[in-house]
Formats: C-alpha cells, structure tokens, sequence
C-alpha cells in the first residue's frame, strides 16, 4: 500500500512512447500475419481459389497492440516504482551473508516441499483413471503424458545432468520400439524378456554413438547426435528385409499381465477378465498399459535420483560443471560421459518397448526429429536436470497439445506461444532450482562433525 | 620425487617448452616463476600428461608419467587446483569437497573433510552454499581444499593469487606454507605474484620464454638484482 501511495505522483505513464512500441509489434504482427491468416486457397469449382480473411488479420493485429501497448506500461510502472527494485538487489546479494543454518533452513523447506509435490503427483497419477473424468481419451493421454515424462527422465540424464546436449534421443526410443517388435516377433518371446533385452541394446547403441562424440561438446556434439538420429531413423527406412521399410511392423505383440492376455477369447488358456471373473471391456488393457508406463516412469526416477547421489552421478554433474576441473580431479571423463549416454539411453529403449506394445505397430515415421526436438523441449522447459520440472513440462506440453487439439492448423501455434511465454517467464526452465544431493546439518559442534558427517552416499530420498 | 627432465612441448608448431629440467623434492615447496606466456601452465600442463612432450621425460618417485592421462597421474597421488580455481558452481561446497575425493579411500572422507575445515573455517561456515555464490578468495580456498581431498603426496597449484585481493592472498599463502609445515606435503607452485610466491617457496625456478633461467633458494632469487629488476620492481 505504501508502495502506491509513495510512487503515486509519479505514476504519470509515457504513452506516447508505450503507444510507438505497440505500432511497430502491431506492424509486425501484420507482415506476419497477412499471409498467414489473411490468405487462404480453397477448393473451388475450376481450381483453387483465394479467399480472403482480413477480418482475422485485424483481430490479430488488435490482439499484439493491446498486448503491447499492456506490457510497455507495465514495464515502466516497474521503472518508476524503481525504488522497490533498488531496494530488492541488495536484499538478494545479502544471500551470500546469510548463516549457514538460514541456507539449509530454505534447502530443507524447499526438499519438503518438493517431496509433498512429488507424492501428491505420484497419488494424483495413481488414482487419475479411478477418478469419475477419467474415460478412455483421459487415460490414452495420460499414458501418452507419462511416457514423455519417462523419455524425459531418460534424457535428463545426458542433457540434464551429464551436460551433453544430444538431440538424436529418439534414436534409442526407436531402438528400443525395433528391439521388442523384432525379438518378439522372429523369436517370440514375450514383453517382460524382451524389455530387458531392449533396454540392453539400446544402451549399446548409446556408447557406440558415445564413443565418436566423446571429445565433441556444445553445439558439435548436437549437430552428431542429431544426425545419428536420422542415421537410426534412415536405415530402419532401408533395411527392408529386417524392419519392412516405410510400411513398419504391424501385429506386435501385446503386453499380458503375467501371461494372461487383455482379448475377449484367449486362444489358449484363459484371459485376464475369465481369470478374474470380470466382464470383458476393452478398458482393462488401457488401464494395464497406464500402470504399466506409470511404474517404469517411476522406477526410472527412482533410478535416477539414487545415480545422483553415487559418485558417478555426482561425477555427470561436475563433468556438466566444468571438464577440465574433472580431469584435474581424477575423473575420467570418457567413462563417465559413456555410462551417461549408455544408461541414458536404456530408458529410451525401455520407454521406446513400451510405446511398440502399446501401438501394436511401429514405423519410422514415428522416430522422427520432432520427438527428440519435444523431448529435448521437456527436459529443457522442466529447468535442466530437475526431475519434477519434466513432469511438470511433458504435462504442459504433450497434454497442452492434446488440449488444443481443436485448433487444427494453430495447434503448432499455440504449442510455439506457450514455449516462449514459458522461456519469458522462467528463463531457466519451470524448475531451475538444483537441490544439493546432501545438505549438512545447520551446525554442529565443531569436532563433533567428524563423525557424525553423513556418509554422502548412505543418505536416502 | 618430481623430476622434469629436458622437456620439449609444442602447441602445433610453436614450441612452448625447450628443453626444461627441474626437481621437486619430498617435503620442499617449489615454485616457478615467470611472466605471462613463459610457459608456466605449459609447463604444469605437460606434468599432467597434455600436451605430451615430444622429447624428454617425467618422472614420480621413480615411475616415468610422461604423457600419461591426467586422470591416472591424480590417481598416483598427485592433486591439481587448476588455473582460474574452476570450482563446480551450482555444487554446493560440501559436493565440491566431495568431488575432490573421488579418488581417495572412502574411509579418510570424514577426517580428510575436518582437515579442510580446519584449514579453512570460511568453508565450514559455506559448506551448504553453492560454489558460484563464494568470493573469489573463497573459491580458491575450495579449489585448494578439494585438491586436498584426495590426499596427495604432491600438490600442484597453478596460480592460486590469481585476481584475488593482497589480503586474501596473504591468507592463502599462509594456509599454503601451514599444510607444508605440518603435514610436510610436497608442494609444486607456479606463481605471477612472485614475492610471495619466493618468499615462500624453499626452491624456486624462474622461466623465460620456454626455458629455465635462473634457479637457487626462495632467498637467494629474492636478493638477486636481475630477478628483481625483472619481476619484482614497482609494486609488492
């Protein structure tokens, strides 16, 4: 209130100035939109024909110089309140003068809360397909959302907290979906053997990709990985004798719950709903498969945050830190960047079985760049390395495009606006925040510390 | 128990290193001087294995390295506090010292860790902030306390007064002399601030240009006209 009152006589807004700035964004949302939005080729008898819609163009126009004009004065009422931000700056510098016990007293707070984040998450996933929204849409989704979140745990590993910027991810997730569609159908093995198996390969793949790419970094090491992608993506295309080619592989087989099938008649023994006396419904699988991904999901996180806090996690996040501090160290950086992109990319291939037996038919077109280029999105709009920001981004992204499904052709939009509102917002990604793998005891009697320093590795989530 | 002997190295065709030998002795500290571009960190670089001297040998306690990676000569009881500290930023204190034991016994971490407190109380005080939001003094003083971590025999710190205030480096070169003193630890220093570094160092070895140019006691190179002339007039 104070705030107001002080600054209230000095709250004279520029608008000239603001109304310039909206003029030239509005300007430039009519390039951009005159063509776009303003014209449009309809079938017609005799051919296409141009029809206009000049009336959208406006709205458009309208929309980017409100939106401005809204954001300029913001912006200088910020400026003028500028006492507010002085006052703001050195309250952040105090930071480094802030007792030791203070620091952890905001660590521990923060872990609390994001564990109560974590477990509210964890029981809303559990219980979303018992819930009265959930029908089979919802739960498709849901399941969709989930095996982002894993592909993004997976590459979190690499990107997150190895630091190696890979956007052939997607390699391993095809990997993964060849391996299982492959194995079970020339040598008929069932899911449960070939997920091992898949994970196994696929993290293969990822050390012979890591090897060429280990003196890479940055934008080099980028432009490897993304072209050993669309190496995985092109021979599955080719190798027509082995994968089909284009046409893909179609009648995979389905996941059953420990050997009893989701199918109305078993062609022998008994299927799940006779064995448990229930009605057939075709929901049974849908739900299996939910579950399914929801505990591979979850054992990948758990996987992860335990790597964290061993030395070879903690070896990813120096190395993402500063190599030649590493080396110095005694860390071999060469080891460690391969178990990255090796246990990296085992999730993918694990996540990439579960997508097969989920579509029951796999083609290269859906190993194509855009998924890495999504997956690559989550972990990065997730704040790098932070296990509840993937989730909270593969939520937003892979559910905000199903939400906008409606929009057809702005879907791409939409998805495109929400990235920048999202980079604008938290430049850092929606979680930034690295929690330390142990926090010390606010302060213990010096001496004392010696032995009842927590060994760092025995400290549990 | 370092012995350089006559070692050449070249970045490409430009020849860094011609032909330089010197000796690190157990217990000593011995620092090695020079301007910018000498060939100190080169120096220092070609120890650690890169780059790899194309002639002439380096030899630990007997065992040639020469060439070796650096991530086995840390392993032989070497540690390296790096040029320009290079802490791990968004690692808290405590995860950086972790970080430094990576290769050492498990079972000394929690006596290795009290050491360095000791050392430098300003880290036990820090140990739960992360490295980036430490001073510069601060940093150096982690650089130097990860590098202890290990529990080296030798340690080789590349420029710890690097961009630090007078005072600061006042401090660090106490801690520096205090770990030789008490723990007799081998210490390898190659310095720009060189009064300091002479006042401190048992030995010391001036370089010019790739080559070594004058040698002799902390003392003596302190007192001699030339070395004074060269490195230490104006200032200090």
């Amino acid at each position: 209130m104070q705030e107001g009152q002080t600054s209230a006589g000095s709250l004279e807004f520029d608008i000239v100035a603001a109304g310039k700035e909206a003029i030239l964004a509005a300007l430039v949302a009519l390039g951009l939109t005159i063509f776009m939005l303003g014209f449009r080729a309809t079938d017609a008898p005799g051919g296409l024909q141009l029809a206009t819609r000049f009336d959208w163009v406006a709205i458009g126009v309208l929309c980017v110089f409100a939106g401005r004009f809204l954001i300029a004065l913001l912006r200088q009422k910020k400026e003028k309140s500028g006492s507010f931000l002085g006052k703001g700056k050195p309250a952040q510098k105090e930071q480094g003068t802030e007792t030791a016990s203070q620091i952890s007293d905001r660590l521990k707070r923060v872990k609390r809360f994001s564990h109560l984040i974590g477990l509210a998450m964890v029981a809303a996933a559990i219980f979303l397909p018992l819930s009265p929204i959930a029908d089979r849409y919802i739960v498709d989704t849901a399941t969709l959302v989930v095996t982002y979140v894993m592909l993004g745990w997976g590459l979190n590993i690499v990107v997150g907290l190895a630091g190696l910027l890979d956007l052939g991810y997607v390699a391993f997730y095809a990997v993964g979906a060849y391996s299982y569609a492959l194995i079970s159908q020339y040598y008929g093995l069932s899911f449960w053997v070939c997920l091992p198996l898949a994970g196994l390969l696929a993290g293969t793949f990822g050390i012979i990709l890591g090897f060429p790419v280990l003196r890479l970094r940055g934008d080099y090491l980028a432009i490897v990985t993304l072209g050993f992608g669309e190496i995985i993506r092109v021979v599955l295309i080719n190798w027509y004798s082995l994968t089909g080619g284009p046409d893909g592989i179609s009648g995979i087989d389905r996941p059953s719950f420990f050997g009893l099938p989701f199918a109305r008649v078993a062609k022998d023994g008994e299927t799940f709903h006779q064995f448990f006396g229930l009605d057939y419904s075709s929901m049974h699988r849908i739900l299996f498969l939910y579950y399914l991904i929801l505990i591979m999901a979850l054992l990948t996180n758990w996987a992860v945050l335990r790597l964290r806090k061993l030395p070879i996690g903690r070896a990813w996040e120096a190395l993402r830190e500063d190599e030649i501090a590493c080396r110095s160290l005694g860390i071999n950086p060469t080891n460690t960047k391969l178990t990255a992109f090796a246990i990296g990319a085992m999730f993918g291939g694990f996540a990439g079985s579960f997508f097969a037996t989920r579509q029951g038919f796999i083609s290269p077109e859906s190993f194509v760049f855009i998924e890495s280029a999504v997956i690559l999105a989550i972990v990065v709009l997730g704040g790098m390395g932070s296990q509840i920001g993937v989730v909270f981004a593969s939520v937003v992204l892979i559910g905000g495009f199903e939400f906008f499904r409606d929009l057809d052709e702005f879907r791409m939009l939409a998805f495109g606006g929400a990235m920048v509102l999202i980079m604008v917002w938290r430049p850092k990604g929606l979680l930034s925040f690295r929690e330390p793998t142990i926090t010390m005891s606010a302060d213990p009697p010096p001496g004392k510390d010696g032995q009842q320093s927590p060994r760092p590795v025995g400290d549990a989530a | 128990m370092l012995e350089i002997e006559n070692v050449h190295s070249f970045y490409g065709s430009i020849q860094a290193l011609k032909g330089v030998s010197l000796s690190v002795e157990q217990g000593e500290i011995v620092t090695l001087i020079g301007a910018n571009g000498a060939g100190k960190s080169t120096l220092l670089m070609t120890i650690c294995g890169q780059p790899k001297p194309r002639e002439g040998r380096v030899i630990l306690d007997g065992q040639e390295i020469t060439g070796k990676p650096i991530y086995d000569i840390i392993r032989m009881g070497v540690a390296h506090s790096p040029e320009g500290r290079r802490i791990f930023p968004r690692m808290t204190v405590f995860e950086n010292l972790q970080m430094g034991a990576v290769t050492a016994n498990p079972e000394h971490f929690d006596q290795d860790l009290e050491r360095c407190y000791q050392l430098f109380p300003r880290l036990r005080e820090r140990r739960n902030q992360t490295g980036g939001t430490l001073s510069g003094g601060e940093q150096q003083m982690l650089a130097i306390a990860r590098a202890l971590m290990s529990r080296p025999r030798l340690l080789l710190l590349d420029e710890p007064s690097l961009g630090l205030a007078p005072m600061v480096v006042k401090q660090i070169f106490e801690v520096i002399e205090e770990i030789n003193r008490k723990e007799k630890m081998t210490i390898f220093l190659v310095e720009q601030n060189a009064y300091h570094a002479l006042k401190l160092a048992h030995r010391g070895y001036v370089m010019v240009t790739g080559e070594i140019w004058r040698t002799g006691t902390g003392a003596e190179l302190l007192a001699n006209e030339e070395v004074r002339a060269a490195y230490l007039e104006g200032g200090h």
